[in-house]
């Protein structure tokens, strides 16, 4: 996807088998169980989450579980129970939807606006290590989204571990 | 003492483990090549015992070793820093302890 593409429609289901799609302000992050990168902005992606309670956030599993286990529905069940998530995490058995959306990586962070156009697209923030960095580069995306602003960094070069395809 | 570092190309996290690993062993004034190893496919990923990118071994023996259980598997290692975080990288007083141990 590019920066002002209109979000693909999809409908995913979540841990408890609830289905969701974009709605108004919407980020969809690509993540996983498996990977450090993924594991260590998850706390500052739920974080935001929870501070923009007027935006929608969409946590989206697309990895190959038949190779990766750890990514399996069961798996992502069990990790949701056990932890506090503000928002659904979402299984793409298909790997559809993050083909659409071009994922690359987890995680990988798409920001929408209300009418489903691409405002950002990358990573979080600078370093996955710094918790200091507190996901800044989704925070700014989203208050300029909310502002009726474009981003000023629109589009940052997504760090983690490749999204897992199935062969 | 040989030292390798197996590595894929799935996880961008080599050359951060590289770096780390070389300013341990300037630090511990240890004059030892990094030999890197690519892991490519499943199959030499069972043969090497591989538990993910990146993986250091000293004479043979993993630097930070694998919890028991761990599958060898194309992947992208979780390492835990001495302050709690997660990484994709050993924490360096982790590697700092496996040259001495070696040496």
């Amino acid at each position: 996807m590019k920066i002002g593409d209109t979000a693909p429609d999809f409908s995913l289901p979540d841990t408890n088998g609830e289905r969701h799609g974009r709605d108004g302000v919407t980020v969809v992050v690509f993540t996983c169980n498996h990977c450090p990168y993924a594991l260590a902005w998850h706390d500052r992606i739920a974080q935001a989450a929870r501070d923009y309670a007027n935006v929608r956030f969409l946590a989206v599993n697309p990895n190959d579980a038949e190779r990766y286990p750890r990514d399996s529905l069961e798996a992502m069940r069990e990790r949701v129970a056990r932890e506090d998530w503000p928002m659904p995490y979402l299984r793409d058995e298909s790997q559809e939807v993050a083909r659409a959306f071009g994922a690359r990586t987890t995680p990988d962070v798409f920001v929408f606006d209300a009418e489903g156009r691409l405002r950002y697209r990358g990573a979080p923030d600078a370093d996955h290590r710094s918790e200091a960095e507190n996901a800044a580069w989704l925070r700014e995306a989203l208050d300029a989204v909310l502002a009726g602003e474009q981003p000023a960094r629109p589009e940052t070069e997504p760090v983690g571990c490749s999204v897992k395809w199935k062969r | 003492m040989r030292i390798e570092l197996l590595w894929w190309e799935g996880c961008p996290s080599t050359d951060e483990a590289l770096d780390g690993l070389t300013r341990v062993l300037r630090e511990e004034r240890v004059e030892a090549e990094v030999e890197l190893v690519e892991v490519v496919g499943d199959e030499q990923a069972r043969a090497e015992r591989f538990p993910g990118s990146p993986t250091i071994r000293i004479d043979g023996e993993d630097a930070v070793p694998a919890e028991a259980g761990e599958p060898v598997s194309l992947t992208c290692r979780v390492y835990r820093l001495r302050d709690g975080r997660i990484s994709p990288t050993p924490d360096p007083e982790d590697l700092r302890e496996a040259v001495r141990r070696a040496t």
